[in-house]
């Protein structure tokens, strides 16, 4: 190579270009995408049966999350006003210690669905950045909204404004 | 590059442009750090690892650092452990 070339030598843009690829490659839950089957997730306790043609709310939280544990009575009331019309909760905890999560739970009274990702195998599929993390997914099984952190009344009357919009959509 | 060395054995050299790329590629490989992903925030957010255990005094500094370097968070896992501040 000349000492007068001033272009990036082959070799180090392959280097350059060989490192962004791991940042590439990480699967994350997108808008627009399809929600995967959670089934396949190997997740401790019981996924509702009709989860097809039902808008999701599935939301990413833990016991040791002081925000998650404030979200949960927000979910409770729009579990109450919207499951008949079609909207089911599905509570993903990423709690290793099972019975942090049990303890949470008896106190918080919650009649939405609560699974736990004990192998923490789906959470690292939707590479969430912050917990806690929601995915709100429509009829047809499309992620379409994603919500990071919990605000309180801000993100409560996103939620109402985007379920009531999800459950006005036809069904496929 | 080549190089011969007495007794006609030729070995090759490598470029110098590859072995700043091999060492490019490699370092990272050898640094400390991990990435702490929000989920696997358990132990840090337990109370028992914040540095401070009085949380009057610890805002009080916070507002100090906060007015004197515009800087705020990094003492702990932000935001009772869920990690989006």
């Amino acid at each position: 190579m000349s000492p007068h070339n001033k272009s990036i030598p082959p070799a180090l843009l392959a280097a350059l270009l060989t490192m962004m690829i791991p940042v590439v490659c990480f699967a994350n839950f997108k808008q627009g995408d399809n929600l995967p089957d959670l089934a396949s997730f190997h997740l401790e306790g019981k996924l509702p049966e009709k989860l097809e043609g039902q808008v999701i709310l599935l939301d990413f939280w833990a016991s040791w999350c002081g925000p998650c544990k404030s979200s949960f009575p927000a979910m409770e009331e729009l579990s109450k006003k919207y499951v008949d019309q079609g909207l089911t909760i599905v509570a993903v905890s990423v709690d290793k210690n099972q019975e942090n999560m049990q303890r949470f739970l008896k106190s918080a009274k919650v009649s939405f669905t609560v699974v736990r990702d004990a192998q923490q195998k789906l959470v690292a599929a939707a590479d969430i950045h912050a917990m806690p993390t929601s995915f709100l997914i429509d009829r047809s099984g499309k992620i379409r909204f994603i919500h990071t952190g919990f605000n309180g009344d801000e993100t409560t009357r996103q939620y109402l404004k985007e379920i009531e919009q999800l459950l006005g959509e036809p069904k496929p | 590059m080549m190089a011969t060395q007495p007794g006609h054995t030729t070995i090759r050299m490598i470029r110098p442009a590859w072995l700043l790329a091999a060492l490019i590629l490699f370092l990272p490989l050898a640094s400390g750090c991990a990435t702490v992903k929000p989920w696997q925030r358990e132990i840090l957010a337990d109370p028992i690892m914040q540095p401070g255990r009085n949380p009057i005094a610890a805002a009080q500094l916070d507002h100090i650092y906060f007015s004197r370097e515009a800087a705020s968070g990094g003492t702990t896992v932000g935001g009772g452990g869920c990690g989006c501040n």
